[in-house]
Formats: C-alpha cells, structure tokens, sequence
C-alpha cells in the first residue's frame, strides 16, 4: 500500500503520515461509521461548510461500503483501517482495507446505458464527483481522497 | 398508516399512494437493506401501481440508495406501475445528476405536481 508522496502535482503531495490520525475498526456497518463521526467532528471545528461536509460524508460512505463489502468481502474477522487529517486547508482521508485488491480501471461507466439500470457501481464515480483527488494504491486495497477548501473569491 | 415499527410513513391521495420516511433518515447502506425490505413488501401488498416516493425528510443518500431505487422501479413496472420521487432537496438531485438518474426517474418538485403528474 502506498501511502507516501505523490509524484506529480505539487498542490497534491501527501502530508507525512506522522500528522494524521488513525482508526481501525472491525469489518461491519456499523462500526464503520466511528471514522466518519471522528472525521465530521474535525471538519465542524475547522469551520467547513456544509457542501463540504455534505461531500465529505458521501465520498467516505462510499469508500468504506467499498472496503467493507468488496475489499474485505463482508467478512466480520477483517478491518478497515481509516486514517485522516483535516486541516484549515484541505481534508485527506486514507481508506485501507484487507482484501485482495482491484483494479479501478475495471469498473464501468455506471452512467453507460448498459451500465445505467445496475442498482450498483457509483461508488468511485460518486468519489472522484465530489473530491478533488481520489488515488487508489497500486493494488487497489486502499484509497487515497483529498478535498481542498474552496477559496472565496 | 404509520406502525412504530415502520420507516414508511403512507397515505392514499386519489388512488396514488404517496410515500414518506417516518422520521429524518440518512439513507445510507447501514439502513437501507431494512427500509428496501419494507417498500418492497408494501410494492407486492399493491394492487394500484401508482407510487409517489418523497424524499421530503431525507437529509442524505449514498450510492446504496439509488440502488434501492433502481430495484423498486423495476418491481413497480414489472407490475405494470409507475414510480415517481419528488421533494429531493438540491444537494441530494445533485446526485441523481451526477449518476444521470435525474434521466432514468421521473422527479418532481413537489408532491403535488407529482400526483398530477399520473
């Protein structure tokens, strides 16, 4: 899992890990929710507003349903281990999970019309909607989702 | 209707049965399996397959609930009904946007332009 600095753009590169904070959970629902809680609470004492908060919650919803259900496959014995920090100017989040690991280039275009009616398949399309980076690790059991705070002109 | 056990809350208005959460829900994959079993059983307890979905008390969805939505849609018209969704507020039809649903359900503003609508 690749959890150090981004090449590339230099708006982008991680903080050291260091500064982040760190929760590890049991592979269920409900306990999946701890990090969001944790995360929602930081996100209201930096003063971020709703749409960010709205898209925080969605984006990380999203990345655990994934881990819990596709990476560990629902299985109760595995963890998700979320690490987070929020600062005054962005928010980035780190989901890793247990499993095997994907590809995310394998997963369709939900909104292709063969792909439209599925009831799943939106979760990383709802992830890279709503952020302003999402990376997964080279193996696909972690991923990487960064939201800045938007400037007010 | 409205059983303390139940997260439906429903009322017939000129044969459309308007459908509401029964208190502010966050329909996110925690809940959802529970609240797709109840609408699924009340879709099959139908002989009237007009159903007006209102997102009325929703504060936030995730991807699991457009599942949920995109299952009951198919079980409605397999029984030759209709569904509609209506009060979704701007952040949440922001959503159906993104995922192109907004294309696949028919949304309206309102309850009442929903039902005039069937």
């Amino acid at each position: 899992m690749n959890v150090g600095r981004q090449q590339g753009a230099s708006e982008s590169e991680s903080r050291p890990l260091n500064t982040f904070k760190e929760i590890t959970v049991d592979n269920d629902l409900t306990e999946a929710k701890r990090p969001e809680e944790a995360i929602l609470r930081d996100l209201s004492a930096h003063g971020y507003d709703e749409n960010t908060t709205f898209a925080i919650k969605l984006a990380l919803e999203e990345a655990m349903t994934n881990a819990f259900r596709h990476g560990n496959q629902c299985d109760p014995d595995k963890r998700i281990t979320v690490r987070y920090s929020v600062t005054d100017d962005r928010i980035e989040i780190q989901v890793c999970d247990e499993g095997e690991g994907f590809c995310p280039g394998d997963v369709p275009d939900p909104t292709e019309p063969g792909y439209i009616d599925r009831p799943h398949g939106r979760g990383i399309m709802l992830m890279r909607a709503y952020l302003d980076e999402v990376e997964f690790c080279s193996k696909g059991c972690s991923v990487r989702l960064v939201k800045f705070r938007k400037q007010t002109p | 209707m409205t059983d303390q056990a139940t997260r439906l809350k429903v009322k017939d208005l000129s044969g459309v049965s308007v459908v509401e959460f029964s208190d502010r829900k966050i329909l996110d994959e925690l809940c959802i399996h529970e609240i797709q079993e109840e609408l699924s059983a009340f879709i099959d307890s139908k002989s009237s397959g007009k159903i007006l979905l209102s997102f009325k008390n929703v504060d936030h969805l995730s991807s699991a609930a457009l599942g949920m939505l995109i299952t009951l849609k198919k079980k409605i018209e397999e029984k030759k009904g209709a569904l509609k969704l209506s009060d979704i507020n701007p952040q949440i039809f922001e959503v159906f946007k993104i995922t192109r649903l907004n294309k696949l359900f028919d949304i309206h503003p309102s309850q009442e332009k929903a039902r005039a609508s069937f």
